[in-house]
């Protein structure tokens, strides 16, 4: 070990470091340390300018949607029917088919994710089927939207003989929900404590019993914010609407009746230029929308949060 | 809350307890596996009921994706006897009156918008959740993050509409033209994966245990060198992992770039001349396709699922390997 030590030392001499002056090394670690953290604190600064950035790009959004979809915004603009070529007046019959296909879709979702989050998390046993199903629940949670529309077109409305209704948008939106569901669910579910299950266990109650009356409730807050995320995500959604709910504006009765969603409202307006004021409305109230349903997360969330 | 439900449970059904049902307390064979098992016959068989009654629910992501390919790709199959696969897949032609189907120029627009998406997106992204991760205060942290989590909500006609009506006009007056095109679409579409990357890479890098950071800050590294050299690394897989999702987001992006990327069925030829991407000529064809013309977008949208199926593959991959590399050390 010592030996080693002295050889380095003598190379050391060799290479002329020992003989540097004291000053001049500690000049040159000093330097060292000036550059390092100069290049610390630039380096820092481009990542708060990058957070920066996308905070900014957020609030020029919201803000411009704002200020111009504001004064469009009144009672008669939600309240009314859109009439004329121009689409004036308002955006009603289009927030009812919203909230109708949205409410459709979640009841038909809802429970086939939340017992299929169930299976995987109490039930399947760690093997091929689960990696299966996993693999499944990825490639479905990314098909691309269009891809979701001509399936709904092709599947529910041209083999099953649906017509362009809510009912057929439902069901191609609760394939889109499926996988955002499952997995809060599921992440949920493996939230909850073991020593919760043990007691329910170690007091005589079956899976099912335990699964149903304690690690379901315990799990509820955060099932809660997936299935509010999952239905924005369902309300902005544009290509899968269009081809399995139509565009003819219309109140929905029943389930098979058609109708214009807000996002496909919104599309039509931009992309025709006609009733630019309509479509910042439009947007607005999207955005809205969207806005209530986050923070409902978010305080479901905190609120959970506290309790535990 | 707990206890009494539970009881409450136990109250429901008495054939829980053995002592309580006499039957279960005779000594054959039969009853002697209902007591070690601890609930009736009805019970057991209710609980398998209910087991296959979950499985068959989470059969249906399975079900649903087959649906789809199968839906989508037979739908496209009479084009491929018409004009032939390689004519589809490598035609560098588009023209419905001479039922030219080739779907080069939408994949190669494709290609352009996403990379140009990437390369501005990926890296504002992950520069945004390092800074979540490593830098941020509390403070910080709680305005930057729902801030996040909001893009990723906004719809994505609302951020088509941005772009037909704020960076289309400000990209035309600065290029010159209608302002259609790439380079509009690299501007929105990079907001839109800005959230996706951000989010997923942010959970890579706070799963890195804390340990690793502070051998690092104690060996007098600063924390841009402890950011570079010890996380970065140790997220690497994570964060590519995000990037791909990120880019899948950007392939299958449908309204935004229908509404700002100008919609010509022609060869990328400059960033500000309009082009067509393989989701943008869909919904534009749809409309009023008929016949080959219709069957070739089937084509088109069967193709689309091929490549976020192959990009989620290739996510899985990636983790194994890791998860693999992670054992072996």
């Amino acid at each position: 070990m010592r030996e080693m030590f002295a050889e380095d030392r003598e190379r050391l001499k060799e290479l002329g470091v020992g003989a540097m002056d004291k000053s001049a090394r500690s000049q040159a670690r000093q330097a060292r340390r000036v550059r390092e953290r100069l290049a610390n604190s630039a380096a820092l600064t481009v990542l708060l300018i990058a957070a920066g950035i996308t905070v900014a790009a957020l609030a020029v959004i919201i803000l411009y949607v704002l200020i111009h979809g504001a004064p469009s915004i009144s009672p008669r603009f939600i309240f009314t029917w859109p009439h004329g070529v121009n689409a004036e007046g308002g955006i009603w019959p289009t927030i009812v088919s919203t909230i109708y296909v949205t409410a459709l879709a979640m009841l038909i979702a809802t429970p086939i994710a939340v017992l299929a989050a169930v299976y995987l998390a109490e039930y399947a046993r760690q093997g091929r089927i689960v990696t299966i199903i996993r693999f499944a629940a990825d490639s479905l949670a990314s098909v691309p939207s269009i891809v979701m529309g001509l399936f709904g077109l092709a599947f529910f409305v041209d083999a099953f003989h649906l017509p362009m209704s809510m009912l057929a948008a439902a069901l191609a939106l609760a394939l889109l929900m499926l996988p955002i569901i499952m997995r809060a669910t599921e992440e949920a579910i493996r939230a909850v404590p073991r020593y919760i299950r043990w007691g329910s266990y170690g007091l005589g109650a079956t899976k099912w019993q335990t699964v149903s009356k304690v690690v379901l409730p315990w799990a509820m807050p955060r099932i809660i914010t997936g299935l509010v995320l999952a239905m924005g995500r369902a309300i902005g959604e544009t290509a899968v609407v269009f081809y399995t709910m139509g565009m003819a504006i219309n109140m929905p009765l029943t389930p098979l009746d058609s109708g214009r969603s807000m996002a496909v409202h919104l599309y039509m307006l931009a992309v025709d230029g006609i009733n630019l004021k309509a479509a910042y409305g439009t947007a607005l109230m999207l955005m809205i929308i969207i806005l209530v349903l986050n923070s409902l997360a978010h305080l479901i969330q905190r609120r959970y949060r506290k309790v535990r | 809350m707990t206890p009494f439900t539970l009881r409450q449970a136990d109250e429901q059904d008495q054939t829980l307890n053995p002592g309580m049902s006499p039957d279960l307390a005779t000594t054959s064979p039969q009853h002697k596996k209902a007591e070690l098992t601890l609930v009736s016959r009805t019970t057991q068989i209710k609980e398998r009921a209910l087991s296959l009654l979950f499985f068959l629910c989470a059969i249906v992501a399975v079900l649903g994706v087959v649906l789809i390919f199968a839906f989508v790709a037979v739908k496209a199959v009479p084009l491929f006897k018409d004009i032939g696969f390689l004519n589809f897949i490598a035609g560098t032609k588009w023209s419905v009156a001479q039922s030219k189907f080739g779907v080069v120029p939408f994949i190669v627009g494709s290609l352009v918008v996403t990379v140009g998406a990437l390369a501005i997106g990926a890296p504002l992204a992950i520069l945004t959740a390092l800074f979540l991760s490593e830098v941020a205060g509390p403070r910080a942290r709680a305005v930057i993050r729902p801030a996040v989590e909001l893009l990723a909500g906004i719809p994505s006609v609302v951020y088509g509409f941005f772009g037909v009506t704020v960076i289309a006009p400000v990209v035309g007056r600065l290029f010159g033209g209608a302002g259609f095109g790439p380079l509009t679409a690299w501007i929105v579409l990079s907001i839109m994966i800005v959230p996706t990357i951000a989010m997923l890479s942010e959970d890579a890098l706070d799963s890195i245990p804390m340990g690793i950071r502070e051998a690092s800050f104690a060996m007098g590294a600063t924390q841009w060198q402890t950011i570079y050299k010890v996380v970065l690394p140790a997220a690497k897989i994570g964060i590519i992992d995000a990037t791909i999702l990120g880019m899948g987001r950007a392939i299958g992006e449908t309204m935004a770039v229908l509404m700002i990327v100008g919609n010509a069925p022609q060869m990328f030829a400059g960033l500000t001349k309009p082009i067509a991407t393989l989701t943008s000529q869909i919904v534009l064809g749809m409309g009023y396709a008929s016949g080959d013309f219709q069957t070739a977008l089937f084509g088109m949208a069967a193709l689309l699922f091929i490549i976020s199926m192959g990009l989620v593959l290739t996510v899985r991959l990636l983790s194994r390997s890791k998860r693999e590399e992670g054992q072996g050390a």
